[in-house]
């Protein structure tokens, strides 16, 4: 039962890393260096809790927050930057966050950081950034700030001639999504206990990629959806957990081969939406969905 | 005067696109620029849209020179464009296509949607969706306010363009072959539309193929050849222009 | 010494050269930039390493045994990762090489440990004199084996059918396609080439490096990709002096900047950045579209 809680709990965290991935992506930016954002803010909110004993909530904050600043200095080269070249860069600076680490005693260097605060309710804390995240991204799906965001992923050229600022647009989910991701380092550093930085290395970022990119991109509940099932299934399968990373690559071409939108799409959310109305009436259907013209 | 174009020359890696080109474009006319294939009338669209930048020479829009004005910067002056292939947000809806439109001239950010602060933002996305809606009825597909903008055929494609570039609320409207692939039944419509619009008090600029359309309705015809102006007029002026039908027909024998 | 250096420099610059081309030619008849093609490299590292070791066989046997091994395995990689995607997701084939960048990298780490490896010495050293330089015989074999592919690579894309079908090929699908050119055909024979040409890169940076990793894939697609920048997409000759461009620039860097750190490679990534931010559309050639 401890081991089952355990699990979810990382899940938790790994839905979070999902969605810290899906927020540059849905304007056009991969990255696979959120691991590398994650360890900001893992050993930031350690140093702040371990070394000069704040509370969690502001520590995690602050790990967010260091990891969003780093996000926005980042996230100016890779305006100009895309594609395969992004992937590197962001790779890149995923590999040189992790020398860096290695090479500050401060924190433990090779060697790791132990004796970080133990958060025991982590799952509640893990689920309760979930459902927040949860509100935000339905809030902005609906919202001129959501359909900057997918015009800029669809066509950014299009889109920054009938208006859109796409420089700003970038910029913005480049930086929050490193923000989210410092969210879930900070997590995960308080319940890790002890963290170090070989556990933020590349092949994570590249799981968080895997998640997304099977959950499904068209909407939010995708990576939360590739995120839960993803990191639960191992669990219970066991002789794939060796072969895990092997499975994933596999499982991405898969996707690609067969279902490019990932398992959630757009469609299955409305279906979804549309059975819930016709259930529970027009009420609850509204707080899932602010759109007001569906149904038809 | 609303758009001037002085001395524009343009290169591409050592091709000279356009050799000092002149436009003046009054207020509120309906002003066609023509040639053959080749002749610059796209990359001329796309300096004033921003896209690229001149090699030389100025553009100014209501007397405000914007040559080093990014592309989203001057559709929130007032100028918005339809481009020759079609480039719709295709797995958007039409309606959020259209209500793309106005992001330009609303201000709703990212953390009054997050935080929503004051009933404000609301109320803006409320009226953004009206006036999407208001402009897909005027052009005449506001039924299909809800599909997928990939899956209708082209020339509704195009209509909804046009209904996201009138959702900016421009002063200039540039079209790019907006008849392409029409059929006539669709293109006479077209035809109406652009006088509708021209008529609502925005000057139109608009790249044509289709002779019928543009000799019906354009105030002012300037023909591009090779990258440089070779004659402007009215457009019972331009169909005897000798220099006009030599650079359409060739030599005559 | 500087002799000494520039001859270093050629050499590794060929070995660029040559992963650079393999970019260059699926670049070219396809429009994606191969991100597996550096763990392809990888793999004939390995494969040419345990034919070597297993079968005792001569350089001049196992190198081209190597190649064809691992021109299959870019083969394999054209039929099962990229030929059947779908056509209108233009991220696919990126996330697709992802996915096969994914299992090459951790099924060698699997296979072979997650350290280096050392690599046979199929050669032994002799050492040739030039005047009053010395030239070894690895550097020679190096240089030679290079120089002769890519002047038969030029070759067999200036004059044979197949060359031509890649040429058409490059400039539009459809229009080759009218002309009766068997595009996935050509796609084909092109992945294999250019893994053949990666596998014999990673063979060569065997034999000079003395020892090759898991790891050495992700280095060597950075290069190659920056070679792209350097000479250009789509341009097997660019590529070619690109890569030669590159060698000697990193050779020369160790000179100029401290080598406490293995400054090499976080040299070629700044090379990257700066051409990106600065320079867009690479110093010689055409603008960087999409992937």
């Amino acid at each position: 039962m401890d081991y089952l809680i355990s699990v979810i709990t990382l899940a938790g965290i790994h839905i979070i890393m999902a969605l810290s991935f899906y927020l540059p992506f849905m304007t056009g930016q991969i990255s696979i260096g959120q691991a590398g954002f994650m360890s900001i803010g893992a050993y930031a909110s350690a140093v702040c809790t371990a070394k000069f004993g704040l509370p969690y909530v502001p520590a995690v904050l602050i790990g967010g927050m260091c990891a969003a600043i780093v996000g926005f200095i980042l996230g100016i080269p890779a305006l100009r930057i895309k594609g395969i070249y992004l992937l590197l860069l962001t790779l890149g600076f995923g590999e040189i966050v992790r020398v860096v680490f290695i090479n500050i005693d401060y924190i433990g260097a090779a060697a790791g950081f132990p004796g970080i605060p133990y958060q025991e309710h982590t799952l509640l804390y893990a689920y309760g950034t979930v459902l927040i995240f949860i509100v935000l991204f339905n809030r902005l799906r609906k919202s001129r700030m959501g359909r900057a965001l997918q015009a800029v992923g669809s066509d950014e050229d299009t889109a920054e001639v009938i208006g859109v600022n796409i420089t700003a647009v970038k910029l913005i989910a480049f930086s929050s999504g490193a923000f989210i991701a410092g969210i879930g380092g900070g997590i995960f550093a308080h319940y890790q206990e002890y963290i170090e930085p070989l556990m933020f290395d590349v092949m994570h970022s590249v799981e968080f990629l895997v998640f997304t990119i099977f959950g499904g991109i068209q909407i939010f509940w995708g990576p939360i959806f590739g995120a839960f099932v993803l990191t639960l299934l191992p669990e219970f399968l066991r002789f794939i957990q060796e072969w895990r990373m092997e499975l994933y690559g596999a499982l991405l071409i898969l996707m690609m081969i067969v279902r490019p939108q990932g398992i959630i799409s757009l469609d299955s959310v409305q279906a979804l939406e549309k059975a819930v109305r016709r259930l529970f009436g027009k009420n609850t259907a509204a707080v899932l969905s602010p759109d007001q013209t569906e149904g038809k | 005067m609303i758009l001037e174009i002085r001395d524009i020359i343009k290169y591409f890696d050592g091709f000279c696109a356009l050799m000092n080109v002149e436009l003046e474009v009054e207020e509120n006319r309906l002003h066609a620029i023509i040639g053959p294939n080749g002749a610059g009338k796209t990359t001329l669209f796309n300096l004033i849209s921003g896209i690229y930048d001149v090699s030389e020479g100025q553009i100014a829009f209501r007397k405000k020179p914007i040559n080093g004005l990014k592309p989203h910067q001057r559709a929130e002056l007032g100028i918005s464009r339809t481009f020759q292939i079609v480039r719709l947000f295709g797995h958007m809806s039409v309606l959020e296509n259209v209500m793309l439109g106005s992001h330009c001239k609303t201000k709703t950010g990212l953390l009054k949607t997050l935080f929503r602060v004051s009933l404000r933002e609301l109320e803006e996305e409320k009226t953004t969706r009206e006036n999407a809606m208001r402009w897909l009825e005027f052009v005449g597909i506001a039924h299909k306010a809800d599909q997928i903008a990939v899956n209708l055929p082209h020339a509704e494609q195009r209509l909804v363009e046009i209904a996201r570039a009138l959702n900016q609320d421009p002063d200039l409207l540039l079209f790019d072959e907006p008849a392409a692939g029409m059929n006539p039944k669709e293109t006479l419509d077209l035809e109406s539309l652009i006088i509708k619009i021209n008529q609502m008090g925005k000057t139109v600029l608009l790249i044509e193929h289709n002779m019928d359309l543009v000799m019906e309705i354009s105030h002012v015809i300037s023909v591009l050849n090779f990258g440089a102006k070779i004659a402007e007029g009215k457009p019972s002026e331009i169909q005897e222009n000798p220099v006009v039908i030599e650079a359409y027909l060739g030599r005559k024998r | 010494m500087i002799f000494q250096q520039i001859i270093n420099g050629l050499m590794l610059g060929a070995t660029y050269s040559l992963v650079a081309i393999g970019y260059t030619l699926i670049f070219g008849v396809l429009g994606i930039l191969h991100f597996a093609h550096g763990e392809v490299l990888m793999a004939g590292a390995f494969m040419g390493l345990y034919i070597i070791i297993w079968s005792g066989l001569p350089l001049y046997i196992a190198l081209p045994l190597a190649m064809l091994a691992t021109g299959i395995l870019g083969v394999l990689i054209d039929l099962l990762a990229i030929r059947p995607l779908k056509k209108d997701f233009h991220l696919a084939p990126l996330l697709s090489t992802i996915g096969v960048t994914i299992i090459l990298q951790n099924l060698a780490v699997k296979l072979f440990g997650g350290f280096g490896t050392r690599f046979p010495d199929a050669l032994g050293t002799t050492n040739y004199q030039v005047g009053s330089f010395f030239i070894s015989s690895v550097n020679v074999l190096i240089l030679g084996i290079s120089l002769f592919l890519m002047v038969g690579l030029y070759f067999f894309i200036a004059k044979t059918k197949i060359g031509k079908g890649m040429r058409a090929v490059s400039e539009s699908h459809m229009i080759a396609g009218y002309l009766g050119v068997n595009v996935d055909w050509i796609v084909l024979i092109t992945f294999g080439i250019a893994s053949a040409l990666a596998g014999a890169a990673g063979v060569m940076i065997g034999l000079s490096f003395h020892a090759i990793s898991p790891f050495i894939g992700l280095t060597f697609a950075l290069k190659g990709l920056v070679v792209m920048l350097l000479g250009g997409l789509g341009n097997v000759v660019g590529a070619m002096i690109g890569g030669l461009i590159l060698g000697l620039a990193e050779v020369f860097s160790i000179v100029i900047l401290p080598t406490e750190i293995n400054l090499q490679d976080i040299f070629s990534f700044g090379i990257m950045i700066l051409i990106l931010i600065f320079k867009p559309t690479g110093l010689f050639g055409t603008r960087i579209t999409q992937g």
